[in-house]
């Protein structure tokens, strides 16, 4: 089943010079689980292609059931130097929340996930 | 301190330098008597972990207590960030934003704390309002760096404890780096951002047209720029491809930057946007600001010291 992350996630990012945190939250803390297994780092990576320049790189957090993206790169510069709208790399969360992922259908219905529109 | 490129590329730029200085120096002036302590550059941590510390008598080795300190800092450093204001997580039932109530950490000598904020205030403390802020801005969870102590944030547990009350426990710590953070400022250039927009129908296509004339134009003009860069606001300069076909938004604003060391280009080009107006593609609008703006750029050169060579003094005035 396909999923969309903004149904069973919520997140919050910024910035560290040229890099971008996204922090993404399970809605439910028992989807955790599902943002471990499917979102992962490469997932991001190819999410992101052509708008960033450097790798990215993931960390778990299971206590919050949220991961942590480093999006480096990110930022045309970073701070001042940046041209960027989003210099700060404040929306790149709901960016993240945009990523399909596939779920197999049993895992799906156990966990009572919704289908993504 | 992220390249590993040395000082003395921007070194004759350079305009100031602030290490930032944990929690010690306010600890001391606190234990002086202090009422008001104004200090140098501190961490936007440690000044929430001083006055615990100070309160509870914590030593300078009590990692967790230390760290537990920090974390409350991280959560209220931003105000009502982590209270209501810029959250995700249902945002639509949040109350009250224009009279948003500011955070209040509850601190207990164990270690463990609770986030809450004033009685009729608007906004919300939860435990999604808290976690939004635990990751903003976060790096590697494990290592939470600063001058007095490391924090791991895989160790926090919130847990709610009534209305608008979040229960903070768990908290490890672990002993900081012998460095500190330095802020260096140095001048880096200038810059102009100058913007049109443009109505349906075709409205992201028209912009895209009056982006490559204006790059035909400073071209024309022999310009020369660091850095040029075009967003479509309103299509995708947000979230880029991931938003999808916007070849029918009712409209489009070319966002157009520039950026180099010649002050005299980034000048010219600001007079290249009124002219499109009249020249370039049709159903423009939006250019009543006037003539972008020259702004000379100061950046951020992220640097470490050794602690060592870093002294503190405090000043006690009667």
């Amino acid at each position: 089943m396909k999923v969309r992350l903004v149904d069973i996630a919520h997140a919050r990012s910024g910035d560290k010079g040229d890099t971008a945190n996204v922090g993404v939250i399970a809605l439910e803390p028992r989807w955790y689980s599902v943002l471990d297994e499917f979102v992962t780092r490469s997932r991001v990576a190819d999410h992101f292609r052509g708008m960033i320049d450097g790798d990215v790189d993931r960390f778990e957090l299971p206590n919050l059931n949220a991961l942590n993206f480093l999006l480096h790169g990110a930022l045309d510069g970073g701070g001042t130097l940046s041209l960027k709208t989003d210099a700060q790399g404040k929306v790149f969360s709901t960016a993240l929340l945009r990523m399909v992922i596939d779920v197999p259908d049993a895992e799906a219905t156990r966990l009572q996930l919704p289908a993504a529109k | 301190m992220e390249t590993g490129e040395p000082l003395s590329a921007v070194r004759d730029r350079v305009l100031s330098a602030n290490a930032y200085i944990g929690s010690e120096p306010i600890v001391e002036a606190l234990g002086k008597g202090a009422n008001v302590v104004i200090t140098g550059r501190s961490t936007d941590t440690a000044l929430t972990m001083a006055p615990i510390r100070h309160e509870f008598g914590w030593g300078a080795t009590s990692w967790d207590q230390l760290a537990a300190g920090i974390v409350a800092g991280h959560i209220i450093e931003c105000g009502a960030q982590c209270s209501g204001g810029n959250c995700l997580y249902d945002w639509r039932s949040i109350p009250d934003l224009a009279n948003v109530g500011y955070p209040l950490v509850e601190a207990k000598p164990d270690g463990t704390f609770v986030v809450t904020k004033h009685p009729n205030t608007g906004g919300r403390v939860s435990v999604q309002t808290i976690t939004e802020q635990l990751v903003y801005e976060m790096g590697d969870p494990h290592s939470y760096i600063t001058p007095d102590v490391i924090a791991d944030f895989t160790t926090i547990k919130l847990a709610p404890d009534g209305e608008n009350r979040v229960l903070v426990s768990g908290i490890k710590g672990k002993p900081p780096t012998d460095k500190l953070k330095v802020s260096v400022a140095y001048r880096a250039g200038f810059k102009a951002v100058g913007t049109l927009v443009y109505a349906w129908p075709d409205a992201l296509e028209k912009a895209q047209l009056a982006d490559r004339v204006l790059r035909e134009r400073l071209d024309r003009l022999g310009l020369r720029f660091e850095r040029i860069l075009s967003e479509f606001v309103g299509a995708s300069a947000t979230h880029g491809h991931l938003a999808g076909d916007q070849s029918n938004a009712p409209e489009v604003q070319l966002r157009f930057g520039v950026r180099g060391s010649d002050r005299a280009a980034v000048e010219r080009f600001t007079r290249e946007i009124a002219p499109l107006v009249l020249n370039g593609p049709p159903s423009v609008t939006g250019f009543a600001g006037g003539r972008p703006k020259v702004e000379e750029i100061v950046a951020y050169w992220p640097a470490l010291i050794d602690k060592s060579v870093v002294r503190t003094k405090v000043d006690l005035i009667q």
